[in-house]
């Protein structure tokens, strides 16, 4: 099968900055907490790539630690996100039309019903900024958002001769879920989870911004952004660069989306 | 005088050749039929009339209307021919209607696109063609939505939209598949009576010789994209001069040959057995309405015995079958396999392991996932610990007419008639006493459905469990059952010896079901030249 466009290119996009995050742990140009505040935003040269900003520190460096924090928030947010409303979801699914499905699904809308980033702002004032409150914050929704897809693409499936012949073969919901929806939906699944990445690492940004994410020394695009608003016109490389990034991740991560749910959702694909 | 002449059409879609050479004339006002299994090339010869031709496709030859060569015509003239010269219906009256426009608006917007008519006039003209297909202005007013129909009057929707501008040809791809059999007569009578009384020609895509045989005035059967034989339909009738008309007039009329004779002891009873389901609430403190599925039925079916049910879609047949698979509880009555009481939805795998079920669609019935050893053996959760599991599946698929080496497949790589036998081998695995056959060969060609039909019988005469028939299809009742019952509205009307029910119905609606059923006239066979029996056209 011919990969889509959109997926090479958003493969390569993310992959470049998951490299990026994955080189930073061996090797770094500079180092990420040694301040120079002679050398303080320094325009691009042969030294510093990507300049330095206004402690010194290389940008290009900070990048590549910030892309460590911001692809590990998200992670752990979708993951958070998954392994709680996928089973939630599925279980509803599996519950159909009872009470407990109303339960949860009219659970998932009260967390919709909040803006999300307000109550993430709000969880991380209450308890304090920090990268953990911030995965917290941002995984608590993308558990309706999970529940949801996997609901929906659980019902169309429950309808399916081949769930009536498990369930004539004695298997119970559990089992019918585990064995034969879960397999079905991971496409579904998949592709939520790529978008979900990208909002994720949007959203650990704007708390970042807001001084409420990763805390000093810890880099993250979100803060250095934050940093060099007061300085955009004496060094405007400063707020480019991780700028760039988050972009260029967020883009990438779409477009990985996009493909993936070409290849893997066959009615897109006969549609093409 | 000759309205439309298809020459040499060929045609390939992405280098696959899909039809080769194909060639005949449908006359003006005559019904023509094209018969073929799914694959034969009949539904792309007609898309090819229209020019709705799939991506990739390289069509050759010449297909002649009005002095015009169709296939080589530009798109923006094929539009003006296209509802106007030719209309189109095609087989599934559920999605073919826009479920958020009128009715009303959909057949005035044919007229409206051509330019023929203002919307006023449109709407009159409407209301006059649905008047003509038989949706009379007290009970269906043009406002009316589609999902507020039956598959039947959404088919009449459609022949109003594709009659509302009068074409001359109207083609219709399968139009009564996918209905029930009395409503099958109903629109085969509507789309007649246009013919004679509008001077229409029909070209009529089906696969079945029965429906031909009544409507059609000349018949062509296609295999493999190439038309094999094509004459005046009593003459193609009785000559059947090509082999592969033979194979299928040999099967659409093939009776398996079963030796077994039923056993005294009950496999399954079902004693005033009623399911009501709850609709939703019309208002906040009445209490919700409840429809009554099933009403009231028992029926017995014995060892090794074949019993059919058959009844139109919505007559609760469905219903009792998952009540009889402990799917879903009952609301009265009870369900007995052998001494065992079935307690939906919690049923004993002891018990479950003695009935099991055999659906209508080869497509939907695997988890397109699981290799075919995991699918066939999946029943085997209700054994617990299967010591000689591998040997099994290998005898369930030989049993079936498969090899072992087909274990490590995936279902994609299966014919529907091949998923079929896998599906009953996954019914067969647990020695079952029972088999539910819930419209088991409806969705397969006459060819495979014999040779399904001809295994199940070998099945039941080795492994002598009983069979339960569940289809709208009288034909296959009548050659595979001992006994049928009827069932209409929740309740069975009718039971009996199969012979007899349908030599002698009792009860007016199996009559009525009986008389809908298309037949071939019982004088027509292979061989039979003597032409003085009465004419059908």
């Amino acid at each position: 099968m011919r990969w889509p466009i959109s997926l090479i290119l958003g493969t390569a996009l993310a992959g470049a900055f998951a490299l990026a995050a994955f080189i930073s742990f061996l090797w770094t140009p500079f180092d990420h907490e040694s301040l120079n505040i002679s050398a303080r935003m320094g325009l691009p040269d042969g030294q510093h790539w990507l300049g330095t900003d206004h402690l010194g520190r290389d940008i290009l460096t900070m990048i590549m630690v910030g892309a460590r924090t911001s692809i590990a928030v998200a992670i752990i947010a979708v993951g958070i996100g998954i392994a709680i409303g996928v089973p939630l979801g599925l279980f509803a699914a599996a519950n159909r039309g009872s009470l407990i499905d109303e339960v949860i699904m009219r659970g998932n809308d009260l967390v919709f019903a909040f803006p999300s980033l307000v109550i993430a702002i709000l969880i991380t004032a209450v308890f304090g900024p920090s990268a953990v409150n911030a995965i917290l914050a941002i995984g608590i929704f993308n558990i309706p958002v999970f529940a949801r897809v996997a609901r929906g693409g659980a019902l169309s499936l429950w309808t399916l001769d081949y769930i009536l012949a498990a369930r004539v073969a004695g298997k119970g919901r559990f089992r019918i879920s585990v064995e034969h929806i879960l397999p079905n939906i991971a496409n579904l699944l998949i592709v939520q989870g790529t978008i979900q990445f990208s909002l994720g690492i949007l959203a650990e940004a704007a708390l970042s911004y807001v001084g409420l994410g990763a805390q000093p020394p810890t880099p993250s695009w979100g803060r250095m952004l934050a940093d060099s608003q007061t300085m955009i016109s004496l060094a405007p490389h400063m707020a480019i660069f991780p700028g760039l990034a988050i972009v260029l991740t967020v883009l990438g991560l779409n477009l990985v989306g996009d493909g993936l749910r070409d290849i893997l959702d066959p009615r897109v694909r006969r549609a093409r | 005088m000759t309205l439309l002449s298809v020459q040499n059409l060929s045609l390939d879609i992405h280098g696959t050749p899909i039809l080769r050479d194909v060639s005949f004339d449908v006359q003006e006002g005559e019904v023509f039929g094209l018969v073929g299994e799914s694959g034969s090339g009949k539904s792309l010869t007609a898309l090819s009339t229209m020019q709705l031709l799939p991506g990739g496709s390289q069509a050759t030859g010449r297909i002649e209307m009005g002095g015009q060569d169709l296939l080589h015509l530009p798109e923006r003239e094929m539009c003006a021919i296209r509802g106007n010269e030719i209309g189109m219906i095609f087989q599934e009256p559920m999605t073919a209607l826009n479920p958020v426009q009128t009715i009303g608006d959909q057949v005035a917007e044919t007229l409206i696109i051509h330019g023929a008519a203002s919307r006023s006039e449109a709407l009159d003209a409407a209301r006059e063609r649905l008047d003509r297909v038989g949706l009379t202005a007290d009970r269906f007013p043009l406002t009316r939505y589609p999902h507020e129909l039956s598959g039947g009057q959404r088919q009449r929707v459609c022949i109003a939209m594709a009659v509302a501008l009068r074409p001359k040809l109207l083609i219709a791809d399968e139009p009564t598949t996918a209905l029930d059999v009395t409503t099958q007569a109903q629109i085969l009578d509507l789309l007649q009576g246009l013919v004679r009384e509008e001077g229409m020609a029909l070209m009529l895509i089906t696969h079945d010789l029965a429906v031909v045989s009544d409507v059609a005035h000349h018949v062509a059967v296609m295999q493999n994209g190439e038309i094999v034989e094509a004459a005046e339909t009593e003459t193609l009738f009785r000559r059947r001069s090509h082999a592969y008309t033979r194979a299928l007039f040999a099967a659409s009329e093939h009776q398996p040959t079963r030796d077994v004779t039923a056993g005294a002891t009950p496999v399954l009873e079902v004693a005033q057995a009623t399911r009501d389901y709850t609709l939703p609430r019309t208002s906040l403190f009445a209490p919700a309405p409840k429809l009554r599925a099933v009403d009231q039925v028992s029926l017995t079916i014995h060892a090794a015995e074949s019993v059919g049910l058959v009844g139109e879609s919505g007559c609760g047949k469905s219903t009792l079958t998952r009540a009889i698979l402990g799917l879903e509880p009952l609301q009265g009555g009870t369900i007995r396999i052998g001494d065992a009481p079935v307690t939906a939805p919690h049923v004993p795998a002891e018990i479950r392991r003695r009935m099991q079920v055999v659906f209508q669609d080869p497509f939907g019935s695997f988890n397109p996932r699981h290799r075919v050893d995991r699918l066939v053996s999946e029943p085997f959760h209700l054994l617990g610990e299967v010591p000689d599991r591998e040997t099994r599946i290998d005898e369930a698929l030989i049993s079936v007419g498969l090899t072992p080496a087909d274990k490590a497949k995936y279902i994609h790589e299966f014919s529907g008639g091949q998923r079929q036998r896998i599906a009953i081998a996954r019914a067969l695995i647990t020695r079952p006493d029972l088999i539910v056959l819930d419209e088991a060969v409806s969705a397969l060609d006459v060819r495979v459905r014999a040779q399904i039909l001809d295994l199940l019988a070998d099945l039941q005469a080795e492994y002598g469990m009983a069979y339960l028939f569940i289809s709208h299809d009288l034909g296959v009742v009548r050659a595979i059952t001992d006994r049928v019952l009827v069932m209409k509205a929740g309740q069975i009307v009718e039971e009996g010896p199969t012979d007899r029910v349908f030599a002698a119905p009792e009860h007016p609606y199996t009559a009525e079901l009986i008389a809908a059923t298309p037949r071939i006239p019982a004088d027509w066979h292979e061989g039979g030249l003597d032409v003085s029996g009465p004419a059908v056209v």
